[in-house]
């Protein structure tokens, strides 16, 4: 549990992280948190000879609730986003979603940005801001740029931000109607079973728009479009949520390992969707 | 009696003596960081050693080439079996008889296993190092299911005991046999099952786990070359034993050996053993001249030190059609890894197994156990409870339940037909121990009138017809166990490790002024021994718990003992503690009765003074005893007030409980919460309530955890697929259950204080009435048998099986 010797950087702008970044290439990696970045090091999974610490970065922090539209600093950690009482009111979503994350300890110290940026299958930011449509920022060399997060996610580890990139902030619209987090897990700081991220819309008690997207179900989070589309025109009656959870079973790919085989992962995946898309449709 | 003394009472209680609820003596330093563990022990010019271990279970090692790893500035040396061999340190004796390799000596048999050595001047070099040391591997055929490896074209794993088919517990059968041991009658308990009314069979299958403690396994060793003295700080449960041991094997005269176990962060089991860590930073430091640290981390720990578990019990009981137990019949093939290096008593190779007929009268029963190689980290330990005994009482709490299905009868009620009673004890079982104490009937109706059986089963019926009727997805499991414990190894006459017997010690000083130290020969890794032991003293000689010190695990001062395993501490140690007491007092009267100018019977104990008999104002308080026994010349009686025991307990001690847990089943995602769950322990005497609530709360929570995730997994070659704490479960606050506590008290009736220990018997009863719940669950739907653990996929799994997700 000891790491191979690395360099440790610690830069005080994002032009200075993206010059680190762009200097040392691959042989480099941004730190926000360390709580997926640091294992994997000291377990010599991850060989990093260049470790960008973004902490002493005052602009990756924050939260910005305006006009109907969130902005969140990469480095904001996931104990901001659950005591932030405007981001509570405007997104209870993410409160409920990051109250599930780990444990007190590692909420203090993890981040949002490198929940979102690290592209591990089993954290719970890429399917939520999957179904929140959020859209990345990232600073390389020559500028800014943006990915809509349901577009980041390639596989396993791998994003759509290049080596020289720096995830700066996280943008999405507030979204209305009804929302739900539901996540199965072992214990207390496990990744999900299976997690669903539901956001419904409802008028004349017809649902008029519907967002889900399940975690750790496949190498990168499932926003199933299918799923969401099952859900809209219908009364969200039994029928509906049944042709939902079948719609996002066939988007998924669950892999067995320690905490079932793929049948079971399939079966619980069907049974959290359903509780969320209840819960989400009774705060519709 | 004059004025300025205190009554009885107030002077008793000021003792914290027995019965009194301490507080732990050793809780200021653990919480305020202030302990001492292993790896704080920093020594000038120390260096650090690292293992270069297996990546595969089974495979030839063709060469290791260590020349670059040598090459890496601070990197002093690399050892492996090579170095090792001129020494005859390449392999070591196992605790049960058996050798394992030190450093793989031409083949690695389990994924883990220490190939190759690497000392260097700090840890990161070391970790550096070991990842340049060349070892080419040739691939063999992996066997890690115990059946298979005794099937008879199965591959040789033990090649160094090939053409050898006597062990150390007699003949082997196979070349993957470790022992054959038989207990009970055989062909008694055939007969009875040939001709019984109803005869109820099922495979018990108790998985492989690991005790887990927070501090991993770790040494720190020391040969001062000048005066030829060896140093050996470690993570030692007996470090008497290891010192003989090392002693023994090294060659090095035992008193050129200090063995010094520091704070322990909890054992479990798990460091009883002698692992290949300490033997190699042992001979770096006498290689080297300068100290050598040797800590495991997590991985390694749950990788390579001892397991604990992995029985397979097959079981068949025979009763009458109104549910009287006529026989037990147990045929078990243990999974002892790749060496045997299980942690028993010399006479038992499957430890105290033959415990399994439980708290029932079962006059006829037959066990045999069949220990077997397999390419899986050796171990076997007792994890937190006496030498299998755990798997012994889950094999027969699971066999009632089963049978209970069998008639269709209540299992409490079976439970309660059977119960050895009161008036049978001290009880002859029929497998060979002679129980010293009980009354299950009161325990176990005072549990079931504390949870409201009655109720409990009224809910579950109208929650099943609920569920049949699609109102709820949720079923309700009730747990029920009754065990007994056999704990406090042991007496001489049968109980040794490598042939040193279990008996153990205590050593008390008074000084001048009224205030005592006393050392013994356990450890303590947790369980408050500096709390609990000075208080057996208080009430044994009268001094204040809080003005006596408790010292223990260095052998350079401490008397000989076996240790802290198998809840012996307070049987054995504790037994010495009052025995020595008692000495002190017998010497203390003779001072009295010589200050107070009477004959020596003329004088009575009471509390913490000798008074004369009928004239209470006359007494001499064990205070003012202790300064005349240093500062006044008493005729025919050497100066001093000290006294040394040594206690060979004539028989163990039989603690014994009534579990019960309340569980809801969540069938659709195999999610469970944990309603109720009752704990009534008889440990016999109770000496400290808090200490053992503590224990009672630590020890089931750790059943919980076996119960219901916890294991060692490994693929089919072999691989540990739950080498971190992200896949080995450990609960943490959330998951823990809320426990009530509760007890009767029958005290051992050979214990000088009647006490029995109780430091495991949480981890024996809850493993069972955690999986009997589930069962329970599950009964009304046709389960009759789900191996553990049950996370949520293995109990979702059965409610798959039994049809139930539509």
């Amino acid at each position: 549990m000891i790491p191979n010797s690395f360099q440790y950087h610690r830069p005080d702008s994002v032009d200075a992280a993206v010059a680190l970044l762009t200097q040392y290439g691959d042989e480099a990696r941004p730190l926000a948190g360390g709580h997926s970045l640091i294992p994997m090091m000291k377990l010599r999974m991850a060989d990093v000879q260049h470790l960008v610490d973004l902490q002493a970065i005052g602009s990756l922090k924050g939260i910005a609730v305006a006009g109907g539209t969130v902005t969140i600093g990469a480095m904001t950690t996931q104990h901001e986003l659950i005591n932030d009482a405007a981001l509570a009111k405007a997104v209870p979503l993410i409160r409920e979603a990051s109250l599930q994350i780990a444990d007190p300890q590692v909420r203090y110290a993890g981040t949002l940005g490198g929940n979102v940026a690290n592209g591990d299958p089993g954290n719970d930011m890429p399917g939520l801001m999957q179904c929140l449509d959020a859209v990345y920022t990232l600073s390389g060399p020559d500028g800014a740029r943006e990915v809509a997060a349901r577009d980041f996610y390639e596989a396993a580890y791998f994003t759509a931000r290049e080596d020289n990139e720096l995830l700066v902030s996280v943008r999405f619209d507030a979204p209305k109607g009804g929302y739900a987090y539901e996540k199965q897990k072992r214990k207390i700081g496990d990744y999900a079973t299976a997690a669903a991220a539901v956001l419904i819309e409802k008028s004349g008690g017809k649902c008029t728009s519907a967002s889900i997207a399940m975690t750790n179900l496949a190498d990168t989070p499932v926003w199933c479009a299918a799923a969401s589309e099952a859900l809209v025109g219908s009364s969200l009656d039994d029928a509906a949520i049944g042709a939902a959870v079948a719609a996002m079973k066939s988007a998924i790919d669950p892999q067995e390992d320690n905490r079932g085989p793929v049948e079971f992962k399939t079966h619980v995946a069907g049974v959290v969707l359903a509780r969320a898309i209840s819960r989400a449709a009774s705060r519709a | 009696m004059n004025e300025m003394t205190p009554p009885k009472e107030e002077r008793s209680a000021a003792l914290k003596g027995l019965g009194c609820s301490r507080k732990r003596v050793e809780d200021a330093r653990f919480t305020q960081g202030k302990g001492n563990y292993v790896d704080d022990i920093k020594m000038p010019g120390m260096l650090f050693g690292d293992f270069v271990r297996s990546p595969y279970a089974h495979a030839r090692v063709k060469s290791i080439n260590a020349d670059k790893a040598k090459a890496l500035p601070g990197v002093i040396a690399v050892l492996t079996a090579a170095d090792l061999a001129p020494l005859n340190l390449h392999w070591m004796p196992t605790l049960a008889g058996d050798k394992q390799m030190v450093l793989a000596d031409g083949k690695v048999l389990f994924q883990g296993q220490e190939v190759a050595f690497v000392v260097a001047t700090d840890r990161y070099v070391a970790a550096d190092a070991v990842e340049l040391v060349e070892v080419e591997y040739e691939e063999l055929p992996v066997i890690v299911d115990p059946f298979k490896a005794l099937a008879k074209d199965a591959t040789v794993l033990r090649e160094d005991l090939e053409g050898n088919m006597e062990g150390a517990h007699g003949p082997r059968r196979h070349h993957n046999h470790i022992f054959t041991w038989e207990q009970g009658d055989k062909e008694a308990t055939e007969k009875v099952l040939g001709s019984a009314e109803v005869v109820a069979e099922e495979m018990v299958f108790y998985h492989r786990t690991h005790p887990c403690p927070i501090e991993t396994c770790g040494c720190v060793a020391s040969m001062d070359k000048v005066n030829g003295k060896l140093t050996v700080w470690g993570t030692f449960q007996a470090p008497h034993a290891v010192r003989t041991v090392a002693s023994l094997i090294s060659g090095i005269a035992e008193h050129n050996i200090r063995i010094i176990s520091p704070d322990i962060g909890g054992g479990f089991g798990n460091k009883v053993g002698v692992y290949p860590g300490y033997i190699c930073a042992i001979v770096a430091s006498i290689v080297t001249g300068v100290p050598v640290k040797w800590v495991e981390d997590r991985m390694e720990n749950l990788m390579a030190t001892a397991f604990a578990r992995d029985y397979w019990m097959k079981g068949k009981i025979a009763a009458t059609k109104d549910g009287r137990i006529t026989g037990l019949w147990c045929h078990t093939t243990a999974d002892h890894g790749a060496f045997d290096a299980c942690a028993d008593p010399s006479k038992f190779p499957a430890g105290f197994m033959n415990i399994c007929t439980g708290s029932y009268d079962i006059p006829t029963a037959y066990l045999a156990v069949d220990g077997v190689y397999t390419n899986k980290a050796p171990g076997g330990v007792a994890y937190r409870c006496s030498f299998r005994v755990t798997e012994a009482a889950y094999f027969i709490e699971r066999m009632i339940e089963v049978l209970a299905i069998e008639l269709g009868m209540d299992a409490a009620e079976l439970r309660a037909k059977n119960f050895i009673r009161k008036e049978q004890f001290p009880y002859q079982s029929a497998l060979g121990w002679e129980y010293d104490s009980g009354d299950y009937h009161t325990a176990w109706d005072k549990a079931l009138k504390a949870v409201g059986y009655e109720d409990l089963r009224k809910e579950q019926a109208q929650r099943i017809a609920d569920f049949k009727a699609g109102k709820t997805r949720k079923l309700l499991g009730i747990g029920l166990t009754h065990f007994t414990e056999i704990v406090g190894a042991g007496p001489v006459k049968n109980c040794d490790i490598l042939g040193l017997g279990m008996f153990d010690s205590c050593e008390i000083r008074i000084h001048p002024t009224g205030s005592a130290i006393a050392r013994l020969g356990t450890i303590s890794q947790g369980q408050g021994h500096a709390t609990t032991f000075a208080q057996i003293l208080a009430s044994e000689i009268g001094i204040p718990a809080d003005d006596i010190t408790l010292e223990e695990g260095d052998t350079d001062t401490a008397p000989y003992g076996l240790g802290t395993y198998g809840s012996r501490s307070t049987p054995v140690a504790g037994a010495a503690t009052a025995m020595a007491g008692r000495k002190i007092r017998a010497k203390a009267q003779m001072i009295a009765a010589y200050l107070l100018e009477v004959h020596d019977g003329d004088v009575e104990w009471e509390v913490d003074r000798f008074v004369v008999k009928g004239a209470p104002e006359r007494f001499k308080t064990m205070k003012e005893i202790a300064f005349a026994a240093y500062n006044q010349a008493i005729p025919g009686i050497e100066p001093g007030l000290e006294a040394v025991s040594y206690y060979d307990p004539p028989n163990m001690t039989y603690p014994f409980g009534a579990y019960i847990c309340v569980m809801e089943i969540d069938v659709d995602t195999g999610e469970h919460e944990i309603r109720q769950f009752y704990a009534l322990d008889d440990c016999g005497t109770r000496i400290n309530p808090m200490i053992i609530e503590g224990q009672v709360h630590g020890g089931a929570t750790e059943g919980y955890a076996i119960a219901m995730g916890q294991e060692i997994a490994y693929d089919e070659i072999g691989n540990v697929k739950t080498g971190t704490l992200m896949d080995f479960f450990l609960p943490t606050a959330w998951e823990t259950p809320h426990y009530i506590t509760d007890h009767t008290v029958t005290p051992s009736p050979h214990h000088p204080i009647g006490a029995k220990g109780v430091g495991e018997s949480p981890n024996v009863g809850s493993v069972p009435a955690f999986s009997n719940a589930v069962h329970d669950a599950f009964r009304a739907f046709g389960l009759r048998q789900a191996h553990m653990p049950h996370d949520h996929w293995r109990i979702w799994k059965i409610a798959n099986d039994l049809g139930l997700h539509g």
